[in-house]
This record gives C-alpha cells, sequence and structure tokens, in this order.
C-alpha cells in the first residue's frame, strides 16, 4: 500500500467509528431526545466488545455485546430522562459519566492488551484497481455495513411511515400523540437503537480499528459524532461526509508523523477538537437554517399531557 | 396496572430535601450490589468511604482541601445550570488557570517577592475566565453549542497543558518527568495548620459562596439568570438579554474555575504537572446536581462528594477498590438524583386498568 491508499483506506476506516455513532445519535434526536451519553456509552461498549472478543477469540460476538451493552445504558437514560421526565442534558452527562466509570472498571486487568485483527474483505476484480481497489473494497465488512446502513436511516426517515412517525414525535410530541403515534415506545425505541449504534461504534474501534485496550480509548470521539449530527444538520449524506472529514482529521497524525512534519505532537491531536469547534460555528452561525432542520421539541420534556 | 406522574400543583418541598438521600441511599444500595459482583468486602469498604476519612484530624484537612476546589466551581456552574447555560467544560478553564498562575513561578524562579501569590490569583482567574470566553463569543455570535464547545476546549486545554510540561516548561533538573520546577515559598498559600496540605485558600469558595447565596437569593440578578434559560423569549420580552446570560454565566464559572485551577498549583501541588484538576471539573458538575443547584445545598453536596474521594484513596489501599469505582458511583449518585427529581414536581399516580375499551388508534 502506497501512503496515499493507506490514508484513505484510513479515513474511511476511522470515519466508520464517527458515522455509526452519530447514525444513532441522530435516530435518537430525531425522535426528539438529546442523548448526550453517547462518549459512555461507546466506552462501555468498546471494553465489553475487547474484554469478550480477547476471552472468546470471537469477534462477532464481541460486537453483539458490546452492541446490547450500549443498549442496556442507554436504556438507563431512556428511563431518566423519558420516563422520570429528567432534563435530557444532565441525564445524558449523568449516563455518560457512570458509562466511562463502568469501562475503566470492566477493563481494568486488560490494559494494553492487544488482539488479532480481522482482516478486511476483498472484493473480487474490483480491489484490485489501483488506488480506488485498496481504498473502496478492501476494507472490513463493518465499513459497508455502516455506509449502507446510512443509506437505509436516511431513507426509512425521510420516505416511510416509521420515518414518519420518529419524525412527528420529534417535531411536536403532542400532535403526534393526538394522532395516536406512541410517543413514549417511538422514544424509547430510537433511544435503545442509539445505544445499539453507539455499541458498535464503540466494539469497531476497540476490537477492529485499534485491536488494543487502554482506558480512555474513546478519547471525546463519542462527543464529536454528537457534533455531527449537528454538523450534518440532521441529514444523513451531510452527516457521512462529516465522518469522513473527521476521520481524514484524526488520521492527521499519522501523516504528519509519516511526511516527518515538524509539529508539536500535541497540536495535531488537538486538530479534531479545534475543527470540531471551527465547523461547529460556521455551521450554528446560520441561525434560521439550524432552526428549520433541528427536531423542534429536541431536548425538551415530553411528560404525556394533551398540551402544551 | 400502569402508573403515571401527575404534575404538582406546587413543588413538593419535601422531596426537595428528600431527593438527595433518596439517591445516596440508592446508590449506596446499587455499589454494594457491585462490590458483591467484584468480589470486595462490602462493609469494609463503606466503611473505608464513609467513616474513615473522619478518622483522624489530618484526614479531616484532606477532606477540606477537596472542598475547596469542588465547592467553587460548582457554585459557579450551579448559576448557569440555573439559566439552562450548559458549561461543561470547567475541566478546561481549571487548566488554563493553573497554567496561567504557573506562568509566574516559572518565569520568575528566583524572586522571593510578596507580590508572587497576589500575581497568581489574578493570572489564574484571568486564564480562566479567558477561556470561558471563547465558548461565550462563540455561543453569543456564532450561535455555537456551549456543551459541545466547552467539552471541546477542554480537550485543547489539556494538551496545551501537556506541550508545556513536556517541552518549555519541563523543570530542566526534573529527571525528565513531566512537570515544572517546585515553586517557591512565596507563590505558595500558607498552609492553615502546622503539619497538613490544607491551606488559606480555603476561604475564597467560602467567600465566593456567601456571595452567590447572596447573589441569587437577595438580589434581583438572579432572576434575569433563570429567565434568560428558561425561556429565551421570555427574558427577552422582560428586557433581558440572554446573551447576558451566557456572558455572565460563562465569566462566573471561568473565573471560579481559574481559581480552582490557581489553588491547586499554589497550594497542594506546588508545581504545574498533569493531574493538576485531580477531575474536579467534572466532579463540580455532579456536586452542582446534588446540591439542587441551590448555594446552599451545594455546600453540603461538595462536602459529601468530598468524603467520598477522600474514601475512595483510602478503599484503593484498604479493599483495593479501583478509583474507577468512585467514578461509577459518582454516576449512579446523578442519575438517581435525576430520577428522584421528578417526585419534586410530579405526584406518582397508579392507573387502575379500567373496563373502558382502548380505541386502536395505529390500524
Amino acid at each position: 500500500m502506497s501512503t496515499l491508499e493507506f490514508f484513505l483506506a484510513g479515513t474511511l476506516s476511522a470515519a466508520t467509528i464517527f458515522l455509526l455513532a452519530a447514525l444513532g445519535e441522530l435516530v435518537a434526536e430525531k425522535s426528539g431526545v438529546l442523548n448526550l451519553g453517547v462518549e459512555g456509552t461507546m466506552a462501555i461498549s468498546a471494553a465489553v466488545g475487547f474484554v469478550v472478543t480477547f476471552e472468546t477469540g470471537n469477534h462477532l460476538l464481541g460486537f453483539a455485546l458490546a452492541g446490547v451493552s450500549g443498549m442496556l445504558l442507554s436504556l438507563v437514560f431512556a428511563v431518566i430522562a423519558i420516563s422520570f421526565l429528567a432534563n435530557q442534558v444532565a441525564s445524558g452527562l449523568a449516563v455518560g459519566i457512570l458509562g466511562l466509570g463502568l469501562s475503566a472498571l470492566i477493563g481494568r486487568d486488560y490494559e494494553s492488551r492487544t488482539i488479532a485483527s480481522t482482516d478486511g474483505i476483498s472484493i473480487p476484480y474490483l480491489s484490485e484497481i489501483p488506488l480506488i481497489g485498496p481504498v473502496l473494497f478492501q476494507q472490513n465488512i463493518v465499513v459497508y455495513l455502516t455506509f449502507a446502513l446510512a443509506l437505509v436511516i436516511g431513507f426509512t426517515l425521510t420516505h416511510t411511515r416509521l420515518g414518519l412517525a420518529i419524525r412527528s414525535t420529534g417535531e411536536n410530541p403532542h400532535a403526534a400523540q393526538a394522532l395516536g403515534f406512541p410517543v413514549f415506545l417511538i422514544r424509547y425505541c430510537a433511544v435503545a437503537f442509539g445505544g445499539l449504534l453507539s455499541g458498535f461504534a464503540g466494539a469497531y474501534a476497540s476490537t477492529i480499528y485499534t485491536p488494543l485496550w487502554a482506558d480512555g480509548m474513546i478519547a471525546g470521539r463519542g462527543w464529536i459524532a454528537v457534533a455531527l449530527v449537528v454538523f450534518g444538520t440532521w441529514k444523513t449524506g451531510r452527516i457521512a461526509f462529516g465522518a469522513m472529514l473527521f476521520g481524514m482529521v484524526s488520521l492527521g497524525e499519522l501523516i504528519a508523523q509519516s511526511m516527518g512534519a515538524n509539529i508539536p505532537s500535541q497540536l495535531l491531536s488537538s486538530l479534531p477538537y479545534i475543527v470540531t469547534i471551527v465547523v461547529l460555528a460556521l455551521i450554528s452561525r446560520d441561525t434560521v437554517r439550524m432552526r428549520l432542520h433541528a427536531p423542534f421539541s429536541l431536548g425538551e420534556v415530553f411528560d404525556g399531557s394533551e398540551s402544551r | 396496572m400502569q402508573f403515571k406522574l401527575e404534575r404538582r400543583v406546587e413543588y413538593s418541598k419535601k422531596m426537595l430535601i428528600a431527593t438527595p438521600i433518596i439517591a445516596i441511599v440508592l446508590s449506596i444500595l446499587v455499589s454494594s450490589v457491585l462490590l458483591a459482583i467484584l468480589n470486595k468486602p462490602i462493609l469494609l469498604t463503606m466503611h473505608s468511604f464513609f467513616i474513615a476519612p473522619f478518622d483522624n484530624f489530618y484526614s479531616i484537612t484532606e477532606i477540606f482541601l477537596k472542598f475547596g476546589p469542588l465547592l467553587l466551581i460548582a457554585q459557579a456552574l450551579a448559576v448557569g445550570f440555573r439559566a439552562k447555560v450548559w458549561n461543561i467544560g470547567a475541566e478546561g478553564q481549571m487548566i488554563m488557570g493553573a497554567i496561567a498562575a504557573s506562568a509566574v513561578p516559572v518565569y520568575f524562579v528566583d524572586s522571593t517577592s510578596n507580590w508572587l501569590l497576589p500575581a497568581m490569583i489574578v493570572l489564574g482567574a484571568l486564564g480562566g475566565i479567558a477561556w470561558a470566553s471563547i465558548a461565550a463569543i462563540l455561543k453569543t455570535r456564532y450561535n455555537a453549542n456551549e456543551i459541545l464547545v466547552t467539552l471541546m476546549l477542554s480537550s485543547i486545554a489539556l494538551q496545551i497543558l501537556y506541550y508545556l510540561l513536556l517541552g518549555p516548561w519541563k523543570d530542566p533538573m526534573g529527571f525528565n518527568f513531566p512537570q515544572t520546577v517546585m515553586f517557591q515559598d512565596e507563590a505558595l498559600f500558607p498552609p492553615m495548620f502546622s503539619g497538613v496540605r490544607l491551606n488559606v485558600s480555603i476561604f475564597i469558595p467560602i467567600a465566593f459562596t456567601i456571595g452567590i447565596w447572596l447573589f441569587m437569593e437577595k438580589h434581583f440578578g438572579g432572576f434575569k439568570l433563570v429567565v434568560g434559560g428558561l425561556a429565551p423569549n421570555a427574558a427577552t420580552y422582560a428586557g433581558f438579554s440572554a446573551k447576558k446570560a451566557v456572558w455572565s454565566s460563562l465569566l462566573l464559572a471561568g473565573f471560579a474555575a481559574g481559581i480552582a485551577g490557581m489553588s491547586e498549583v499554589a497550594g497542594p501541588i506546588g508545581q504545574l504537572q498533569r493531574s493538576v484538576t485531580s477531575g474536579y471539573g467534572y466532579s463540580a458538575i455532579i456536586v452542582a446536581y446534588l446540591g439542587a443547584l441551590n448555594p446552599i445545598g451545594i455546600v453540603f453536596a461538595a462536602f459529601f462528594l468530598s468524603v467520598l474521594q477522600i474514601g475512595g484513596d483510602v478503599a484503593l489501599v484498604s479493599a483495593d477498590l479501583p478509583i474507577s469505582a468512585v467514578h461509577v458511583f459518582q454516576g449512579l449518585l446523578l442519575i438517581f438524583y435525576l430520577s428522584a427529581y421528578a417526585f419534586v414536581n410530579y405526584r406518582f399516580h397508579i392507573v387502575r386498568p379500567t373496563l373502558q375499551p382502548k380505541a386502536n388508534l395505529t390500524s
């Protein structure tokens, strides 16, 4: 692989982590629930996925249990924020703190352990095309599935009755309830689905992208995923584009080192955070567009009453 | 059988006081189960957490050493949270305060001037304020979400800290450890009693608390902040500015966190090093909530979490309990607190199944 091929292929792989988590958060937010526990959810799932894969050697099982743990943690969030009507920001932070703590506890005996990585899938003929082949057609199956999932979620949200139910719940839960949509159930399911995808994102990070356990390995990627939903103005295509941008930025450190650039490593490590802030400011400054695209009831408590 | 939450006409004062107690009891119960799973002695661990910290005078002064920064930051954060300004980057503001304050003893290594400490206090406050201002500008001028911005700024602050400690500010005689020189006595707060680490900086959070309490309870300004956050439009109608709420919340938090960071380097740590914040910036969020965002409640909450931190250190030795268990406990506390808080505003109401047929709306 040439450096360029390595860079582009790595971008897609790194983008997969952001995209998986951001798609999950998108679905939750579309139903009107702002779940800020993504970072903690990814962390606990990354630990579960790593430990299970390390102990059993079974990547699939690791992924599955990571997804389940992500879902369970996000259901804890759902109970506080949806059933107990707590402030969504605070609930998300609480669950995030719990997730990070449990992650460290679960992975305590596995610090610096590694597991065998999985090979990518080489698609016959296509993978032999120069440049495009190794970049697009020799990826891990999770990468393909994630991008396919982005299409499915985009279609479901905009073109199906289920999507309509989720969107109405997020726009105006009172009206959605009056129309007969089960608002609480939809929100629970949306949050659980988001947790499942965050769980997969965590597992991908700890068992495939860097198959090595280190406490705090999620390193803010869950928060960037939350930011990506805003960047993408709640649209899957733009979120996927943003995920690739951040995949590229997070590889910046490796590239600069390979080119022998004399830049302090701390500056390169800060780059994803700096880019997040700058892009966030650039996109959010258009307040009218933000208001048009954001789910109208996002972050608001809904107590099941008939009207506001 | 179904249950429903029915809105109370007026919030329940009894529940408001009971909520943190319920949260603590439930957290202890759940963590006991967790301890059992981890195969740790439950009673010994609980003793380490809640009784051992009060064993001797030194240990009690250590509780107050943790109490100071937690109280200071949590009071400021609560002002913002009440106004729905979500600054969760106190950690970064604390780091920048510590860095700015450390510049004085780092660049004036040999100075014995009495102005060292006052200069550090001013710079510490300015460092925190400057870092918080970035989020305030981005929020008010570019509408950028302050949750994400303050959090990202914390990560950047940490990288700046690492850069300084590994590069220009590294102690040349420090065996290559990522830390600055040990500060001279003139750059440190004098201890309260001989032989303890608790120092006179504890009076800053106490004075700050009284100030906030007077401001929020006795002054009209508290109302402004509340209105600005709860309903930005209502605030505009009433002639208050939502922008002012953002600015004042963030500046106050930057100030408090900056001073807290400064008190760490000019206090128990005595130099700038990687673990300068001890996670106070994040723990303070829990303190603010557990104290019901109330200046007096926060005093109790900060004390409780300080005991918990000291207890965690004890349990680390006595029961080989990892420090992450303390974080789990903190997460549980906040989760149970937020859940139980529902009963302050709502009444638990059991809906008995009725014979009335349910309309099928989905078909």
